[in-house]
């Protein structure tokens, strides 16, 4: 925070007060926390032996949660591929000057931006084994990220797209280029480039909506510490519950975060960058807000 | 046809139940969203810290991982929730990390001056935020608020994998179903999604036409 505007410079009285503020608010915070300990603790939540279990190869666990992980990832990298270049492919297709090019392709982006991903992966898996097509959870899910990500990648590709100075496309044409040379050549290198935190942004997204795998039982993360738990349970009572929920929710939580850190430092590289820091932030059209669905 | 009539009230509840869920989460996430931004901008360093917490956590949390700690995991701490309530609370506990990052965004687009001549005419830090600079926030952030809403809406879908009937959940219901007919239920249920999301968006640029502050 640079010099509050919102505030005062505290006078003595004032820092008094903020100091017992501080003192306040820290006790909530604590009382908070403490609330929470006192009631796992009271249920045997805590106990060393209990966590143990996360991190004992011979009961394992441990090599059950890493290979879920895997999975999460295998869904997710090869999901984040091809969404990257169906989204490009789309992005150039939605501007291109043909018609009957650029009107079924909107038509098809619009769409799969309108409807929640769930309901996508939802119509992959339980509607088309009606018409005799049969995906597995991992193809289902795979590719509902696929066509729901594509869709916002495109939009925000094509922002980029157009967020390029008039004059390079110009420059390009008057040396003879190509349409399609200047779009390869001259635009989309400029476009991806500047729009690279926004885009890992979106990938983000991409790796947090995998999570969506639980609900259709394909065996990420969560939905494996769910089957590790009724696996348990029968054995060993509640006993293992909360500490397996945990873990998963931390791993998810933990990659994310690697992930955001990553698009924050490539946004300040980008921003020091001379070539893209010289044009104005390009403006996303209405509608197109990165990292807001789950 | 028949099959589709036949399911008629089952889509009817599911729509009602993703309308009431959507409704009382934008609620929950609108008010606590605004106290987190608020926080995020006050004197005191814990509240301060504590928000910034919050907003961060909850921003890289997938929602599903949220479901599974307010539906599964609040019972360790004996609360026991019903799966709406805690539909409810997951997609408004969320959604509100994302209300109060758009707000802080539109509290930062209020120009210096007012909050200077605020503090001139000796409001106190609760009074110029209350009387002064939120009010002018709200009205920046409506387009952003907006996308919120209606990036909730289709995020209410995710109740479905936690036992609440709404919209997206009559889908694995009626799979069972020939293919004419559960195609008809999927145009229903795509449809039921549009029938909120599409009058909310045009109601929202009207909004935004009307509050709009020219600088």
């Amino acid at each position: 925070m640079t010099t509050p505007v919102l505030f005062d410079v505290p006078g003595p009285k004032a820092r008094a007060r903020i100091r017992i503020g501080t003192v306040v608010g820290a006790l909530v915070v604590l009382a908070i926390v403490a609330f929470v300990l006192v009631r796992l603790g009271g249920n045997g939540q805590l106990d060393g032996q209990r966590w143990a279990i996360l991190f004992d190869p011979s009961t394992n666990v441990p090599q059950r949660l890493f290979e879920a992980l895997l999975r999460t990832l295998q869904a997710a990298a090869l999901a984040m591929v091809l969404a990257t270049a169906l989204g490009l492919l789309l992005a150039v297709a939605r501007l291109s000057d043909h018609r009957w090019v650029r009107l079924p392709v909107a038509a098809v982006i619009e769409f799969f931006r309108a409807i929640p991903l769930l309901v996508v992966i939802f119509a992959l898996y339980f509607v088309l084994p009606g018409f005799g097509i049969r995906l597995s959870t991992y193809v289902a899910l795979t590719a509902g990220l696929v066509l729901y990500n594509m869709a916002v990648i495109a939009e925000i590709v094509r922002a980029g797209i157009l967020s390029v100075d008039r004059g390079q496309r110009d420059a390009a044409l008057a040396v003879g280029m190509r349409k399609s040379q200047v779009m390869t050549l001259v635009l989309l290198p400029q476009a991806v480039r500047r729009m690279l935190p926004i885009l890992i942004a979106q990938l983000v997204v991409l790796l947090k909506d995998s999570s969506l795998g639980f609900i259709i039982g394909y065996f990420e993360l969560l939905r494996q510490a769910r089957s590790l738990v009724e696996y348990f349970t029968p054995r060993f009572g509640n006993d293992y519950t909360f500490q397996l929920y945990v873990a998963a929710a931390l791993i998810y939580i933990v990659i994310n975060v690697l992930l955001s850190q990553l698009a924050k430092y490539v946004e300040r590289r980008t921003r020091q960058n001379a070539k893209t820091a010289a044009a104005a932030a390009p403006t996303l059209p209405a509608g197109v807000v990165p990292g807001q669905e789950s | 046809m028949q099959f589709f009539t036949d399911n008629f009230p089952l889509l009817r509840d599911a729509f009602l139940t993703t309308l009431g869920l959507s409704l009382l989460a934008g609620l929950l996430a609108l008010v606590l969203g605004t106290v987190l931004a608020a926080m995020r901008v006050s004197p005191i360093p814990p509240l301060r810290g504590l928000a910034t917490f919050y907003v961060e956590t909850f921003r890289n949390t997938p929602l599903t991982v949220v479901f599974f700690f307010i539906i599964f995991g609040l019972p360790q701490i004996d609360f026991v929730v019903s799966f709406f309530v805690g539909a409810v609370v997951s997609v408004g506990m969320y959604t509100a990390a994302f209300v109060a990052e758009a707000l802080r965004s539109g509290i930062n687009a209020v120009g210096p001056g007012q909050a200077e001549a605020a503090r001139a005419i000796g409001l106190t830090f609760g009074q110029s935020l209350r009387e002064i600079v939120l009010p002018q926030a709200f009205r920046t952030v409506v387009p952003p608020l907006g996308n919120v809403w209606i990036a909730m809406v289709k995020n209410t879908s995710i109740a479905a994998g936690f036992a609440t009937t709404e919209l997206a959940a009559t889908l694995p219901r009626l799979a069972n179903a020939n293919a004419g007919d559960i195609l008809l239920i999927l145009l229903a249920v795509v449809v039921g999604y549009m029938l909120i999301t599409v009058p909310s968006a045009y109601g929202i640029h009207r909004i935004e036409r009307r509050v709009a502050i020219l600088r």
